[in-house]
């Protein structure tokens, strides 16, 4: 049944209070995924999917921005997401499937170790000490 | 090459945002033909009836039309943006491949449909490129001309559901979902019809959804705009 604006508007209202927590951080953490036709033709929409199902599951949603951007240049290794977490260095990942989107949103997000065998601009030695 | 029609509107739709355009719209037409499936149809990949009884292809077409008042090309860039080995190499310097129209175009042709480009470029003396797949199939035929209007691009392109290599249609409500993500644009329109096999009729807007739902790339908004859109083609 097709739900309208007022409908969602409701149950929008349900989550107020995570509205107002949530202006009052800020948010620092960002995902960006690659939506060029590069992204778009390795599977970008599945990995962004994956991500928004993932840190929805895993309670999130109130410290994470999703967004999109288009072609990073890495057409090699797509899909490719960017990750910018306080206190972790910027990473990009390649090869981001839906698995791997769910192992970075356990792995770096939450646990704020990086995924390896997917960084493509692994920052340097001392960085990650 | 993309994996299903979504896709390539998704592909086409993103390259409106980066025109620095303001306003985006996106339309998805579907139609199944009716009334009922008979004996003996097939069903295609994308679910609609696609082959009557006695074998003749029935209509079943999938249509999108990407529109944006960005910065709009001129006939040389329109036919650059045409050739698969030619990009701006801004974004990524060095790589001599730009695929996303060259992509739309091939589809449609392999699959009995057909594509029209028609764009406006900005700043210039209003001169209105135009190209489609209708008087030379494979090329596609060039009109120029001098011609009123705003700067802008139109890109149309439509698909015949009945044939063999049209690649499935793919997640409607998906689509939108990632289309309403794009950054750049203050306002993008989704419109959305269906004819046959449930008909359906509905508009979304940018605009209305963030002051229903705040920020859309909150993931607490997305996941309740996921639900939102897919509610709509549940009808």
């Amino acid at each position: 049944m097709a739900m309208t604006l007022e409908e969602l508007r409701k149950l929008r209202e349900t989550k107020k209070t995570d509205i107002q927590r949530r202006e009052a951080e800020g948010k620092e953490i960002q995902v960006i995924v690659g939506m060029g036709t590069c992204g778009i033709a390795a599977g970008a929409k599945v990995t962004l999917d994956a991500f928004i199902n993932a840190l929805d599951e895993n309670k999130l949603v109130d410290q994470v921005l999703v967004r999109q951007t288009g072609c990073m240049g890495l057409c090699h290794s797509e899909p490719t997401v960017e990750v910018i977490a306080p206190g972790m260095p910027g990473v990009i990942y390649g090869n981001v499937d839906a698995s791997v989107a769910k192992e970075i949103v356990q792995k770096h997000i939450q646990g704020h170790e990086l995924v390896e065998n997917h960084i493509l601009n692994k920052p340097a030695a001392d960085i990650l000490k | 090459m993309h994996f299903s029609l979504t896709d390539l509107a998704a592909d086409i739709t993103q390259n409106c945002a980066e025109s620095g355009a303001d306003l985006v719209e996106l339309a998805i037409e579907e139609i199944s033909p009716g009334p009922a499936r008979q004996a003996g149809d097939v069903p295609s990949k994308a679910g609609g009836p696609v082959r009557q009884a006695g074998g003749v292809p029935s209509k079943a077409e999938f249509r999108f039309i990407a529109r944006d008042n960005g910065k709009g090309m001129t006939g040389a860039e329109l036919d650059r943006a045409m050739d698969p080995f030619v990009t701006d190499g801004v974004k990524h310097p060095g790589r001599k491949v730009g695929l996303g129209i060259p992509f739309l175009i091939q589809t449609a042709l392999q699959s009995g449909g057909g594509w029209k480009i028609s764009t406006v470029k900005a700043g210039e003396c209003a001169v209105r490129g135009s190209k489609d797949s209708a008087a030379s199939p494979g090329t596609g035929s060039v009109t120029g001309s001098a011609a009123g209007g705003n700067a802008g691009t139109v890109v149309e392109a439509w698909f015949d559901l009945a044939n063999v290599d049209t690649p499935p249609v793919g997640d409607i409500p998906g689509l939108f979902r990632t289309v309403m993500l794009f950054s750049g644009p203050a306002e993008i329109v989704l419109k959305r019809k269906r004819q046959g096999g449930g008909d359906l009729d509905y508009e979304v807007k940018k605009t209305e959804l963030e002051e229903v739902l705040g920020g859309l790339e909150d993931v607490s908004s997305l996941a309740l705009l996921g639900k939102y859109l897919r509610s709509l083609e549940d009808e």
